[in-house]
């Protein structure tokens, strides 16, 4: 393949470490040594962490976690342009700002949807194993290109805008990889079997009204442990949903699967360990307070659960 | 099955424990898989390479926040926010709680089309939906307070998840659905992809209309909340500072 997503890693590291180096001269900043060592050694696992032993990686990630949980990273503050300058270049610039917001998610499809197979030479130009990644990477290149073009302002301003944020979000931004890592060690040591065996062999499920109610919280809880209905899916299904739900009660399989995945989701909404979905837009919107989306999204979630049991019991 | 090994639960208890006593969620992951890996009786060195293969293989999971960084910062620079926020300030309709209505609904309808990549919270959310959300409250009540900002932004990126997760699944070839085909498959059951596809519409609708109403009570409490706040006009200054 020409473009493979290995280049996104090398780039996100170059990002990475050229944020440690700017966090380095940075003679203001509140932490400087700790954070500039946490994004360096980040952007250094991006790049070559696939050809290190993997538990001198493992020992990294420990190390990582323990510069995030005493403090080692704190935000500067922000050198931001003059309130009056910005209003200026907004009244001036207009609805050219919007272009390379839009391109993003334009080459991202474009590219996942026209470029899946297309070949260069007889090569795939597109890694076809991960085409989303790489047209959505291909697309922040594309608009990153757009934006120097539109306001004037190179790759230098792009890396000193990007640290400014990078600090804000801090940690949060690895949350997802380490959750991975976590779900991955959970699969490992058979985590959702053994809460299954527990919710199946102690409940009566042969009432027909139960069995669905410990269906869907099953899935329910499944999910917000593992931070995905992904996970939960194949271990519900297995343990519930095939042999009582559709078995034993006659229940449609599409319906109980699909509603299924449903009350999964929304447990995935009330989960921390949903970290992309949930604690990530608390970081980059700055809030103060990095559970108030789960705290939004509760009232719905459990609206939903419920609708979820109720339907399931009406239509299956 | 007559063999399953109950301690690996204990790493559920690690992290249910640490979030609910608000340690700093990165250690409690890391320590959750950590004791894991013991209880299910793995070898330290197998624990630490077990993590460590897990983190590099999942290394395209913080490409989706961290690419963008650049392109959003410098068009924030350039004054994209206030450009939303002017923009959306002339539409009279308006109101936080319908602009928030409206997006869900693009939202989850382009998902359940498969154009899920329309969206997503660092390209789209803060950039555009935010300040769309809080442009329109301020026209609306005039300055608001930090309470109400940080709740217009934590709806703003409900709205975004909400969206996506009952839009996507109505969608044919979305991966969750051929997962979940393939799971019953291997259970002895086959079903057609639309069939579970169709199966889930009337949650989708019903989450639509229970976020939507949500959204919607959304404005009465700005506007209670501001007649509550014109007594302490205190907090202007610190209202400008958290805008970022």
């Amino acid at each position: 393949m020409i473009i493979s997503v290995d280049y996104l890693y090398w780039l996100a590291g170059a990002l990475l470490v050229s944020t440690a180096l700017l966090i380095l001269r940075d003679k203001a900043h509140p932490r400087r040594f700790f954070s500039a060592v946490f994004w360096a050694d980040l952007g250094i696992l991006f790049v070559i962490g696939d050809k290190m032993p993997p538990a001198a990686v493992g020992v990294q990630i420990l190390g990582l976690s323990a510069i995030a949980a005493s403090g080692g990273l704190r935000k500067s503050l922000p050198k931001r342009l003059p309130a009056s300058v910005r209003e200026a270049d907004s009244r001036r610039l207009n609805w050219k700002l919007l272009i390379p917001v839009l391109a993003i998610p334009f080459c991202t499809l474009g590219g996942t949807l026209l470029l899946e197979k297309a070949k260069v030479g007889g090569a795939y130009l597109l890694d076809p194993t991960n085409t989303n990644s790489v047209s959505f990477g291909v697309g922040c290149i594309v608009a990153l290109a757009l934006v120097s073009l539109i306001t004037r302002d190179g790759v230098v301003q792009a890396v000193r805008q990007s640290r400014e944020m990078t600090d804000v979000i801090a940690w949060t931004l690895i949350m997802p990889q380490m959750l991975a890592m976590l779900g991955g060690m959970f699969q490992h040591a058979g985590v959702g079997e053994a809460g299954a065996y527990l919710a199946t062999h102690y409940v009566a499920t042969d009432v027909r009204w139960i069995a669905v109610a410990v269906y869907c919280l099953g899935m329910f809880l499944l999910s917000m442990i593992l931070g995905g209905a992904a996970g939960a899916v194949p271990v519900m299904i297995g343990a519930m949903g095939v042999p009582i739900l559709v078995h034993s009660f006659h229940g449609n399989p599409a319906v109980v699967a699909t509603l299924g995945h449903y009350a999964g989701f929304a447990g995935v909404l009330m989960t921390p360990m949903a970290a992309h979905f949930n604690l990530i837009p608390a970081a980059v919107l700055e809030i103060p307070d990095r559970y108030s989306v789960i705290k939004a999204q509760a009232p719905t979630a459990i609206c939903i659960f419920l609708a979820c049991v109720v339907y399931l019991y009406v239509a299956m | 099955m007559e063999t399953i090994n109950f301690w690996p639960l204990i790493g559920v208890a690690v992290v249910a424990l640490g979030f609910v006593c608000r340690f700093n969620p990165m250690l409690v992951v890391a320590l959750a898989a950590f004791v894991t890996g013991m209880a299910a009786k793995m070898p330290l060195h197998e624990i630490l390479a077990q993590m460590g293969v897990a983190f590099v293989k999942a290394r395209n999971l913080p490409l989706i926040t961290l690419l963008p960084l650049p392109i959003i910062g410098v068009l924030e620079r350039h004054g994209l926010r206030e450009f939303v926020q002017r923009t959306i300030a002339q539409v009279r309709a308006a109101t936080a709680g319908r602009a928030l209505i409206a997006y869900l609904f693009v939202r989850e309808v382009s998902a359940a089309l498969g154009l899920m990549s329309l969206g997503g919270h660092v390209q789209m959310v803060r950039p555009v939906v935010a300040p769309m959300a809080e442009g329109v409250a301020q026209a609306r009540h005039g300055d608001l307070n930090e309470r109400q900002i940080y709740r217009l932004r934590a709806f703003a990126a409900s709205s975004d998840n909400i969206g996506l997760f009952f839009g996507e699944d109505c969608f044919v070839a979305f991966g969750g659905i051929l997962f979940t085909q393939h799971v019953l498959h291997n259970f002895g059951v086959d079903v057609s992809a639309t069939s579970l596809a169709f199966a889930g519409i009337p949650i989708a609708v019903f989450a639509f209309l229970a976020h939507s109403a949500r959204l919607y009570r959304l404005d009465g409490w700005l506007k209670k909340a501001q007649t509550k706040k014109s007594a302490c006009s205190s907090s202007n200054t610190s209202c400008e500072e958290v805008r970022p």
